[in-house]
């Protein structure tokens, strides 16, 4: 599988992820607006203030060290990364031989690593209180995440991606067996405790008893910011075509052509905007939850993918 | 190569740590701490290239001096493949932990004795690398106890701290203790009427032993091999006493000498007594679990920075554990190229750790000379004054954290991956177990990665939280040098994961029946694991990460303007910020310490001073918080006071009075006596 064409459509994926990211945010953010009967703004917007983020000077802090400069490229690469072993239009891709679920969970504990080290670095007392709490919420994350894969794993027999979305598909039955059902909720509520979306974190508040994910950032501007803001939401992006693309995975291309890509292209972008759409009901629906009440949230998605794997024993 | 060879760097090996402890000869601190390090780095060299030559070699190295020691039976060194890979981690991480010690130990010039440390230093190592040589009980027993008085001495080499005598005194109960259940360990392996007691004699000897003899045998050895390698509950000592001793031998002592308690468990219980019942596994397996989340948790919460990386140190030996425990598993299922991964998994693990623990256990020392702080709410702003240290701190806190691209990923992962055939075993109680073993390494992960965020992020960035850490200076060039080493090899490790899994797997191979090497994985640039569970290449992952950040760095300064300011840190519109406002390593702990509340049970303790006139005035908040582990609680405690109770009972024996003293040597005399008539 190391051939020109398909590390060149993975480049081309990888770029098309980066180019929907913001479109994808920005849908969400207009179909929350939406339901709290607001107009909202476009879904274009995102775009519009990456543009305007990378043409503007930078304020930064001057207790800022090496550390804050070279966070915000680390946390883009990293996401980066990730966006090309996720299948979005074609798997396998030449690159999923390299890497497979555990390194995408390593490798966005590397970009979040570098957020708590960054958001430390300025001496606020809100940067800290953000990478104290992202820290908690990512250390406890880590066993629901572990097992959800672990079932997803003994279903598929690898933990690589590409094999695991081969099978799904060789096997439509297993898509609605009890251990994929409760290991993607299990994998859907962690990915709103990593990427920040409510009830873990809002990402529209700046309360400092509240925020985050903000909190950390709170001292970026500019470039800087633009690359932080649109690494988190290729992360959403990441996270929704994982969702998307694992668990239901109809739809995704098996080969190069044309056509074939093209199929894959509309179902990603309807199973992302159907995903997208959940989110932003939920969100409407859902107060954010006291950040003590999180671990308990995180243990119901344990307990879940506990299940999922116990359920894989039982169907053996 | 030829057995001349081997004798040759063996010999040398032991002439460059003899030449270290000749050390104590020399007529200047300078000349002592000199002689120490050349001395060390010579035999750190020869042992090295030693364990090299069995690695890649046909032959292995054997020994004979009968007329040493005749009457016991001679010592012997026999050195084999499993014997090399430790014996090449002592040698990789000794060179540099030597250099810098050279550096370090100069703070001592004049306060303590250079002399006596290169004495104690050069016997620690030499015994250190003769315990993976020995070839039999006899030379094993004393290099190993040669090996905890010297280690020992070295620990309380700051002898006027009351603190550093006290975990001194805990390090030398526990590794007596372990020293007991050792000794019955072999004794009941040798029991056979077996005279050679070379661990050739034992292994065959072992196959003929009854079940519950080779059952007393494994027990006995976990509690004493376990004891040095810090597994719970006889870790106790290990947060008390690593953190006490000289920096550079906290980092001997946590990157080394506790894989020699792995190494011994491997020797006895795969290689002498060829694994055993399930049970066995399971219990390291759970063992294993508990002590890595033990010794993370309460890592997360220290403020001390050595011992946050002594309680690290036990976390990471029971990830070591995990991947053995899972080893004896899956052998006793009859799955040998699972657990050959498994054990695979355990070594890569014992060869990373000791890169990035030494790493950061020299950083600290740094840190620690730089200050003469160790609590890490006193630190901060180092990274401005010790950039170097503060690099090789965090390339080892993003290794420990098992973050791609560095080593500790690696073998992380295939940690991971090494209980994936386990989960799919047909005993539900095995794939249960290693379900909640897989839940346990992924928080104990995810937890380490606080840790260290903690550790780097407190200590290192931000402003100053005391004038120590502001009038800080970086580390000299021999300090530097070390921990640039350790550091580098990190990343250095990750690329070589394949061909130090190679080794690993020639080691292992034939061990208790382990498969060859060459059918546990396949290999080349990608790593795959049997049956093709899964597929990974930590050298196309570094390569494509570093890419990607690049990427965005050209983007970023292709479209921005590149303009900068320099301004104060936002403090919603207040103006001067002090290192006051800072977040604090209690405060960054604090969520995860009321999660794990029931675990902890700290003592807190909450002042609050108000205004005469007003009690929205507040004048002064004292908080002071105590954590006293459950396990001393539980365990140590009632013990200690059991003895000392028992103590003062048998004081009343010694009256000074040398009467009284004559009369209970004549009433021994006669019950003695009284004893061989009666029979």
């Amino acid at each position: 599988m190391f051939d020109m064409a398909g590390i060149a459509v993975e480049v081309g994926q990888a770029l098309l992820a980066l180019a929907l990211a913001p479109a994808l945010a920005g849908f969400i953010r207009w179909m929350k607006a939406r339901m709290q009967n607001r107009r909202g703004a476009p879904f274009w917007q995102p775009y519009a203030e990456l543009r305007k983020l990378f043409r503007k000077d930078m304020v930064v802090s001057r207790h800022a060290s090496w550390i804050f400069h070279l966070a915000p490229f680390v946390i883009f690469g990293s996401t980066v990364v990730v966006s090309l072993l996720v299948p979005v239009l074609v798997t396998p891709l030449p690159f999923n031989a390299v890497a497979d679920l555990f390194a995408v969970v390593y490798l966005l504990l590397l970009g979040t690593v570098f957020l708590a080290l960054a958001g430390l670095d300025t001496g606020s007392a809100f940067g800290g209180m953000g990478s104290s709490r992202e820290m908690t919420i990512a250390a406890i994350s880590e066993p629901a995440i572990a097992l959800a894969i672990l079932s997803l794993a003994l279903a598929a027999g690898s933990t690589n991606l590409g094999e695991i979305a081969a099978r799904t598909i060789a096997r439509p039955s297993s898509a609605i067996s009890p251990g994929h059902v409760l290991a993607f909720v299990a994998l859907f509520i962690v990915m709103l405790a990593e990427t920040g979306r409510l009830p873990v974190d809002n990402p529209s508040t700046h309360l400092e008893l509240t925020m985050i994910h903000e909190a950390m950032i709170l001292e970026y501007s500019g470039p800087y910011l633009a690359l932080v803001e649109w690494a988190s939401w290729l992360k959403l992006l990441v996270f929704l075509a994982l969702a998307g693309n694992l668990f239901i995975p109809w739809g995704l291309a098996t080969s190069l052509a044309p056509s074939a890509l093209a199929v894959a292209l509309a179902t990603t972008v309807a199973k992302l905007v159907v995903i997208a759409a959940a989110v932003a009901a939920l969100e409407t629906r859902v107060a954010k939850l006291r950040l003590f009440r999180v671990p308990e949230l995180l243990a119901v998605s344990f307990v879940l993918g506990l299940l999922a794997v116990a359920s894989s024993f039982s169907v053996r | 190569m030829t057995a001349d060879a081997l004798q040759v760097s063996f010999w040398l090996m032991c002439a460059g740590f003899l030449a270290a402890s000749a050390g104590v000869l020399a007529p200047t601190p300078r000349l002592a701490r000199a002689l120490t390090a050349i001395g060390s780095v010579g035999g750190a060299a020869a042992a090295a290239w030693l364990a090299g030559l069995v690695l890649v070699g046909p032959s292995s190295l054997s020994i004979e001096l009968p007329t040493l020691l005749a009457a016991a039976g001679g010592v012997s060194f026999h050195l084999d493949r499993l014997g090399a890979i430790f014996l090449a981690v002592i040698g990789a991480v000794t060179i540099p932990v030597s250099i810098y010690g050279f550096g370090y130990a100069a703070a001592y010039d004049g306060r303590y004795s250079a002399r006596w440390i290169a004495l104690q230093t050069g016997v620690f190592l030499l015994s250190m690398c003769l315990v993976v040589c020995a070839a039999g009980v006899l030379t094993f027993v004393l290099a190993w106890e040669l090996m905890a008085v010297s280690s020992w001495l070295l620990v309380i080499t700051e002898h006027d701290r009351p603190e550093t005598v006290r975990g001194g005194l805990w390090y030398l109960a526990m590794t007596h203790m372990g020293l007991a259940a050792l000794l019955a360990a072999f004794f009941l392996l040798g029991q056979q009427g077996t005279t050679a007691w070379t661990f050739g004699a034992l292994r065959g000897g072992a196959r003929g032993l009854a079940p519950g003899t080779r059952n007393a045998v494994f027990l006995l050895a976990l509690i004493g091999f376990g004891s040095k390698a810090g597994l719970i509950p006889v870790h106790v000592w290990l947060p008390k006493a690593h953190p006490a001793a000289p920096s550079h031998v906290s980092a001997l002592m946590s990157a080394v000498m506790v894989k020699l308690g792995i190494y011994g468990l491997l020797r006895v219980g795969l290689d002498i007594l060829g694994g055993g019942p399930t049970w066995w596994g399971v219990v390291l397996v759970a063992i294993g679990a508990s002590t890595a989340l033990t010794g993370v948790l309460y890592a997360l919460v220290d403020d001390d920075l050595k011992r946050l990386l002594a309680y690290s140190t036990i976390e990471n030996v029971g990830l070591i554990m995990l991947g053995t425990g899972a080893g004896f598993v899956f052998l006793s299922l009859g799955q040998p190229a699972a657990a050959a991964v498994a054990f695979s998994a355990a070594l890569l693990h014992v060869v990373n750790h000791a890169a990035f623990k030494g790493a950061l256990f020299l950083g600290a020392g740094s840190v620690l000379h730089a200050t003469g702080v160790r609590d890490i709410n006193r630190l901060g702003g180092l990274v401005k004054r010790a950039p170097w240290t503060a690099a090789t701190f965090l390339v080892g806190s993003l290794s420990i954290a098992a973050l791609p691209p560095f080593n500790g990923f690696a073998s992380e992962w295939l940690l991971f991956q090494s209980f994936l055939p386990g989960v799919a075993s047909s005993r539900a109680s095995v794939a249960v177990l290693l379900t909640l073993g897989v839940g346990a390494l992924a928080l104990s992960g995810g937890l380490a990665a606080a840790t260290f965020v903690k550790a780097f992020g407190i200590s290192f960035l931000a402003m100053p939280r005391s004038p120590e850490a502001a009038n800080a200076h970086e580390a000299g060039w021999a300090m530097r040098l070390g921990m640039a080493i350790l550091a580098l090899a990190c990343p250095v490790l990750a690329v070589l994961t394949v061909p130090v899994l190679s080794a690993i797997g020639g080691a292992l191979a034939g061990i208790g029946g382990l498969p060859a090497a060459s059918t546990t994985f396949s290999m080349g640039i990608i790593l795959e694991t049997p049956q093709a569970l899964a597929r990974i290449s930590p050298v196309a992952i570094m390569a494509v990460l570093v890419a990607a950040s690049a990427g965005g760095w050209l983007g970023a300064r292709v479209v921005s303007r590149g303009l900068r300011r320099v301004d104060d840190t936002w403090g919603c519109g207040r103006i001067g910020q002090t290192s006051r406002m800072e977040y604090t390593s209690t405060a960054f702990a604090e969520p995860l310490r009321r999660i794990f509340g029931e675990l902890y049970r700290p003592t807190d303790d909450l002042t609050v001073t108000v205004q005469p006139g007003s009690p929205y005035h507040i004048r002064a908040i004292t908080f002071r918080t105590h954590l006293h582990p459950w396990f001393e609680r539980g365990v140590y405690d009632p013990l200690v006071r059991a003895t000392h109770a028992a103590a003062s009972r048998v004081r009343a024996l010694q009256s000074g009075s040398i009467n009284a003293y004559l009369a209970y040597i004549v009433l021994v005399l006669v019950v003695l006596l009284g004893m061989v008539i009666g029979f």
